[in-house]
Order: C-alpha cells, then structure tokens, then sequence
C-alpha cells in the first residue's frame, strides 16, 4: 500500500489518533482547460447496461463511474483513494466500523437530493440476489449479508443510516479493502424511485449523481451523455457532451480518427496496425501509454499429476521465454516475475523471480523424475493474439522436453474448462487474465489464487491451495489502520513471494495499455490510461478547439 | 392450391420448431454456464446457484425448452443474459437497419447481376461473356469481409466518397449494400445468362428474327421479359443467403443490424440473443421459400402447385 493512500496516510494517522479521519480538499480544476465542446467515442460492442449494480465490463466501468458516484473514488489518473460523495469518514480503532459524513446538497440528475437513506437502499439492492449483481460478493465483510444472499432479509443489518447526512457500516471482520470496496461501481448510489420506476431496465435510463447525465440511448448505433450541470464538483467536467458510437471495428475506427471524425478508438489501436501507427511520428505522438492493473500468466493445475509436483511447476517457470512472448504482441507488454503488476501496492520492486534458463529446467523435471518430459494439454482462448502465444509457449515447453497439445477454445469454454478440478492441466489466461476491481494486493488472492477459487466453477484454476496463506491474507487484510498500509503492503509481498515458491502459476506479463486520442484533446496523459476509470476519465479531459 | 400453401405453412412450421430444439439443444449442450457468467468472477457458489433457480437454468433440459417454447407463443425472446434487455426489444430495434440493407443489397445485386448476365447470354461465347463469368465467379468467392475492408478503403478512405461506416443517410447505405449485392450478382448473372440463353434458344426468338425485327427490339421486348422472371423469383431464396450475409457485413461496416447484434452476442455466449435472431432469420428464411414457391406459377405458368 506504499503508493495507495500516499496523500491521505499521514493526514489519516493523525486524525486517527483523534478518532476521525478527516480529508483532503477537491482536486483543483485544471487551470489550462476550456469548458464545453463534445467528443466521440467508438466501440465495436454494444454498452451492455449502465446499471452500476450490473455492469462489469471495461467498457462499460467508466461510463458508469461518469453518471455515478460513490462514497470514495480515487484521484483522476491515480490509485490513490479519496472521499467523493464522503465529505470525510471515521474508522473505529477495532477496524470493525466505518462512519461516513455526506456531502450536503448532491443531487441526483432527477433533482432530489441524495441522502444516507439512498446510499443504504443502493447497499441492500447490490446484494439482493435478486438483482443477480455480479458483484454481490464485495460487500462480504458488512454485517448481515449473508442474510441478504441467503434471501432471509431485505436489509443489510449492519448499514445504519445516522441521520441523512451519516450512514455507519459495522463489520463482521475487520476489513482493510473496505474503503475500496466503497469506490468500486457496486456500491454507487442510485435514486430508489428511479430504479423502481425502471425495474430491469434501470441500466438503460441510468440515473445518478455523476459528472454527465444520460441523454440518449439508440440501441445499437449511440449513446449519449450531457454535462450535468448541479455536479456537486464546480467546474467539472469540462465536456458538454460525450458521444459514444457502437458498432464500429477497431479497424475502421482508427481510419475515422485519422480523418478527424472521431476523439478515441475506444477499442485501442488494432494489433495488425500498432507498428504502423507507432512508426509514424505525427500518430505516435497521440499515443498515450500506461500501466494496467493487470497480470497474464499460465496457471498449472497442482492437483494433476505431474503438475502436483513443485519442481515441475518450477521448470516450466524457468521453461518461458518471457520476452519473445511480449516481442510476439509488439512489446504491448512488459515482462512479469510475480502475480502483482508493477503499479499495484505491494509489487516486490526487489524480487527476481525464476530466471529463463532451459538446462535448469531440463535439471528440475529429471529430479522430478521426468527427464524425458511428459505429455500435456494448454488451453488457451481462440482470439488473436492468443493462440499465437500459446504456440510460443508450446515451443518453449517443448524445448525442455514437455510436449503440450494446444486446446484453442473459446472465451467461456476456456473459463469452463478451468473451474473443473479435472478440466485443463495448463492454461494461458490471455483474453480472461485477472485485471483488479480496485487497486489493492488482496484483490490478486481470493478469487484467482486462494482457497475461497479452488471450487468448482470458480477462477483458481491452478486449483492451489494453501491453508497458511490463506490465514495470513486475512490477517493481512485485518489491518485496516492506513498508518500500517506499509506494514500490510509488505505482508501481502511475502505472500505473493511463498506463491512464487510453490509455483502455480508462470507469471508472462502485464499489458501495457495504449490510448489514442485526437489531436484536439487536452488533460493530463494519466486521464487517457487511467487506471481506475478504465478506459479514460470523461469527467476530467477535455478539447482545445472550444472558443 | 389452399391445400397446397396449408401443407406448405404446416411444414414450415415444423422446421421452425425443428430449428428452435436444436439450437436450444446445442446452445445447452456448450459447457459455458451462463449463470457463472452473470455472477461474476466474485461471486459465492450460494449466488450463483440462487441466480439459477431464478432463471430456472436448474431445471432439466425439456422443462426449460417447453417454457422457452410457450414463452415464444407470446411473443417473449427472454432477456438477454450479457445486455439485461428484452431481446424481442433488441431485434425490433434492430431489424429495420437490416432490412434496409436488404432492400439496397436486392438492388444492387439485380443492377449489378442482371446487366452482367444479359451482356453475357447477349454474347455468348466471345471474350466479353468469359470475362464477365470469370469476373461473376470472383463475386461469388471472394470473402465478404475482404470484398468490405477494400470497398471501404478505396471509396471511403482513399476517394473519400462515402462515410467510413456507420448508419443514418443513403451514403451509409452504398458500401454495405454493394458489399452484399456484388456476392448475390454473382449468382444472379450466372442465372440470367443461362436463363436468357434458354429463352433466346425458343422458337418464337427464330420466329421473331424471322419477322426482321431489330436485335435490340428482340432482346429487351422480347426475350428480356421472359428470361428475368424466373430470376426474379429467386430472391426469395436469396434471403437465406442474405442472412448468412449480414453477420460479417454489418460488422465491417458498422451497421446497427441484427447480423452485428448475432455476432456480438456469439462472441459473449449470449445465449437469449443468439437463440432470438436464430429463429428470426430461420422464419426470414422459410418466408422467402415459401413466397418464391407460391410466386413462381404465377411467374412462369409451366410450374404447377401440387
């Protein structure tokens, strides 16, 4: 957590001491931006809903963190968390209650004002499982949600509306990703009677607190958003109006924006031209590059022979040649030694890793007694570039002696295969790896790494499983105090570093993300690859054209 | 005949039905879990069982094809699993950008096709009429996505002449439209000129030489009548292809359709969507047939309905 909370830390230790936890002042507004103009957005694919209980795609997650708002969100193009529609909040010392202070006078864009009553109704709907939100799972930790799931109660017993500008939350754990978890877009707060006009299709008239308002939607061809112009933040957001036009091919995307009729491929540059766009000064120059909280790895299944023994899980570590891979996708990537991308809280700057070295590799299958190799299968996702990378990774694992047929599948079929304990010896995750929910280590563990994804249907599909791990992670997660983030961000290190050891998986690499953008557009390099607001924080960028 | 087109409609219904069972069989035999998707990778095993039941995915095979098949009776394609919509809302507002494109799509391949094919029969057997069956024969193979991008780059890119994708003016509409309409013209010359070459080998063709009449008299009063409907009744067939069409076209071209509503729904296993424009175009398609067959002894009274 050495980066996360950097600017909060020491305000937060201190108010600690105090017993509240008070916050910062709004971000300043960019001094150089014009407000007004409109921009365009193109994505191939259909906006699937922008119902923040529902929507859970990286198309649809900054859309949604536009119209939306929660109790915490994070500083535009950063991972350091922040109040939003909080004025400030208060963490008991037991770590175990959470006290928010609202912002008075947000409104919602149907003109009433939101209220701690809003904020507990849009908590109890996130996990009523009839609502089917997938992202139900979250709010684990609040008192009561087991009822909630399990359909005994309508209500989370442990969400307590104060008066209408407090709600506290008690715990039934201490929980440090708990203010995370109240900026990821599940717990955004939606108007009751606006749902409850809409039923099912709330996600197509969204109606929230956001930056932008939603002002249009023609099924397959737009979607349109307005400035909202009673956003509590003054002076934001700078655009009038984002367009977004569906249905159009990265391919013939990237051609509108050469000829200046659209602002952002939102699908980024397509792989067969990235070389040519990058070798072109005048495009390059557009271009913006970042990090992603984002992981590909081959997971190896350790309870299939002969992947149940560690020196074979360390072979093939030492089998793949990690950089040819990263060469194979036009360096988009860079190369990976552990679970953890770089820009995540917690990355060992320090550790090295299993090093490319065949005859080591040859050395610890013969003492596994496969000197000879073995046989095996690799699944792999059937869309560019993957199967590609997957033949890189046959010839590696080839080179030591391990011959692995290559199971090209579709997306689901893949995710099948791995959430059956007997399903698929190896896979490359490409196209379905692990991109974080929010920016903190634990949210590499549970589900992809722990013993709570070891089930069936779940996403460990190396089927690992360590019992001690598991009881540090959530000693680990029980420190909430942000004063000892560093002290847990270490902890989570050593974790990711005995996982390492056993080898369940072979980390390859963590993608660079690339925006491109038209020559037009203004703000910060970080808005455009933001690492929150996935893919670009609308409410912040904006165009130099305006008068 | 009202025996006839009762058996007809009978039979395809039938087929229908037939279609429906079996991509409601495969599409329940992928071992993709929908309801593993809907929950998400956080998910409790608890909330993904509960969403099941809700979908009443947990019960067996027949139960959920007979709700699915009385839904349908009303008029319900169920919800889409992905978008959460009605997909009876979704193929509605989609069908009229894909029927438009049909109607431009007709049209270009009978200018295109019926030009190509006459000139063809007109000529038979000269340089003209090779080049024009070799060039029909291209039309009929090549790729319908590689036939898009090229259109695409040369008229819209490099000529600037229309819209680089897209939906909304009659400019929008040509790219696509030649898109499909050069694939179809390639069957329809090949038909024409056989068809013009049978009318032009009839004894009252002689005959009308014979009277002295002039070449472009016989050809278009003439002959041309007579040859082009039997082709004309063709489209009703065409649609079948028409339907396998639009899924790679509208997504080339970025055409709000509900051939690009299939494919992306095929890529996300979107179960409700790709079972609803299964049976939309399976009932397009069954339709065209089943119009091109009661059409056709009208057209051409040598056929007869039995």
């Amino acid at each position: 957590m050495k980066k996360l909370l950097t600017s909060t830390v020491a305000v937060s230790a201190l108010a600690l001491m105090l017993g509240m936890t008070s916050v910062r002042a709004e971000d300043a507004v960019d001094p150089n931006a014009k407000p007004g103009g409109a921009i365009t957005i193109t994505y191939k694919d259909d906006v699937a809903t922008l119902d923040p209980a529902i929507g859970y795609d990286w198309q649809n997650w900054s859309m949604i963190k536009s119209l939306f708002d929660g109790l915490m969100d994070y500083e535009p193009g950063t991972t350091n968390l922040r109040p939003d529609l909080a004025e400030s909040y208060e963490i008991a010392p037991d770590g175990k209650t959470f006290t928010f202070k609202l912002r008075q006078g947000v409104k919602f864009h149907n003109g009433r004002e939101m209220t701690a009553d809003d904020v507990k109704y849009s908590l109890d709907r996130v996990t009523n499982p009839k609502t089917q939100s997938p992202g139900a799972g979250f709010f684990g930790s609040i008192k009561g949600h087991d009822d909630v799931a399990a359909g005994k109660a309508e209500s989370l017993a442990g969400v307590t509306v104060v008066d209408p500008y407090t709600i506290k939350f008690e715990l039934t754990r201490p929980d440090a990703t708990f203010l995370h978890v109240m900026a990821i877009n599940f717990s955004h707060v939606v108007p009751k009677e606006e749902v409850e006009k809409y039923g099912a299709d709330f996600g197509k008239h969204p109606v929230g607190t956001g930056a932008f308002k939603f002002a249009e939607w023609t099924l397959g061809q737009r979607v349109v958003f307005e400035r909202n112009p009673d956003y509590w933040h003054k002076g934001l957001p700078y655009l009038d109006k984002v367009s977004f036009e569906i249905g159009q091919e990265p391919i013939v995307a990237l051609l509108r924006l050469q000829k200046g009729e659209i602002d952002i491929p939102g699908d980024g540059i397509p792989p067969a031209k990235f070389q040519e766009v990058m070798a072109d000064p005048e495009q390059k120059a557009r271009v913006v590059e970042g990090g992603q909280l984002h992981t590909g790895y081959i997971t190896m299944n350790t309870t299939m022979a002969p992947f149940d023994n560690v020196k074979v899980r360390q072979a093939v570590n030492m089998a793949i040649n990690k950089d040819r891979i990263v060469q194979l996708i036009n360096n988009r990537a860079v190369p990976a030694n552990q679970p953890l991308p770089p820009s995540m809280p917690g990355y060992d700057k320090e550790f090295k890793g299993y090093p490319y070295d065949v005859a080591k590799a040859k050395a610890l299958l013969a003492e596994a007694g496969h000197p000879d190799g073995f046989d095996t299968q690799l699944f792999a996702m059937n869309t560019d570039p993957n199967p590609r990378i997957a033949q890189a990774i046959q010839q590696d694992l080839a080179a030591v002696g391990i011959k692995a047929s290559i199971q090209s599948l579709a997306q689901a079929n893949v995710i099948a295969a791995g959430g059956d304990k007997a399903g698929a010896p190896m896979i490359w995750s490409g196209g379905m790896a692990w991109i974080a929910d929010f920016p903190d280590p634990s949210n590499f563990y549970g589900p992809i790494l722990g013993c709570a994804g070891a089930v069936p249907g779940g996403w460990n599909w190396s089927w690992y499983c360590n019992k001690d791990l598991d009881a540090k992670a959530a000693e680990a997660d029980s420190i909430v105090d942000p004063a000892k983030s560093a002290e847990r961000a270490k902890m989570w290190s050593a974790i990711y570093g005995k996982i390492m050891e056993d080898a369940p998986w072979v980390p390859v690499f963590n993608e660079q993300r690339f925006t491109m953008k038209s020559a037009r557009m203004g703000g910060a390099d970080n808005l455009y690859v933001d690492p929150v607001h996935i893919p670009i924080n609308y409410d912040n960028v904006y165009v130099t054209d305006v008068q | 005949m009202i025996a006839y087109l009762g058996r007809r409609v009978i039979q395809s219904l039938l087929i229908l039905l037939g279609v429906s069972l079996i991509t409601f069989a495969l599409l329940y035999l992928l071992p993709a879990d929908p309801v593993r998707q809907i929950a998400g990778r956080s998910a409790t095993p608890e909330t993904v069982e509960n969403i099941r039941r809700q979908l009443g995915l947990d019960q067996p095979f027949i139960i959920q094809y007979w709700h699915y098949l009385t839904s349908l009776l009303s008029g319900d394609l169920g919800r889409s699993y992905i978008q959460r919509s009605e997909v009876t809302e979704l193929i509605v507002s989609r069908l009229p950008a894909s029927l438009l494109l049909m109607v431009g799509a007709i049209l270009c391949e009978l200018a295109i096709g019926l030009t190509m094919g006459l000139l063809a029969a007109v000529r038979r057997g000269t340089a003209t009429d090779q080049t024009l069956m070799v060039a029909s024969f291209v039309g009929v193979s090549a790729p319908q996505f590689v036939v898009g991008l090229l259109l695409l780059y040369v008229f819209a890119v490099r000529l600037g002449w229309f819209p680089i994708g897209g939906y909304g003016t009659w400019r929008h509409l040509v790219l696509p439209s030649l898109t499909m309409g050069i694939l179809g013209a390639g069957w329809y010359a090949r038909m024409m000129r056989s068809s013009m070459i049978d009318v032009l080998r009839q004894d009252y063709m002689r005959t009308a030489r014979a009277k002295g009449l002039a070449r472009g008299a016989i050809i278009f009063r003439h002959a041309l009548p007579n040859a082009i409907l039997p082709v004309i009744a063709m489209i009703g067939i065409d649609i079948g292809i028409f339907m396998g069409g639009i899924v790679v076209v509208e997504s080339v071209f970025g055409w709000p359709g509900i051939g690009q509503l299939a494919w992306q729904a095929i890529q996300r296993v979107d179960i409700p969507i790709i079972m609803g424009v299964t049976l939309v175009s399976a009932f397009a398609i069954v339709l065209g047939n089943l119009l091109a067959d009661t059409v056709a002894p009208f057209i051409d009274p040598r056929i007869k309905l039995r």
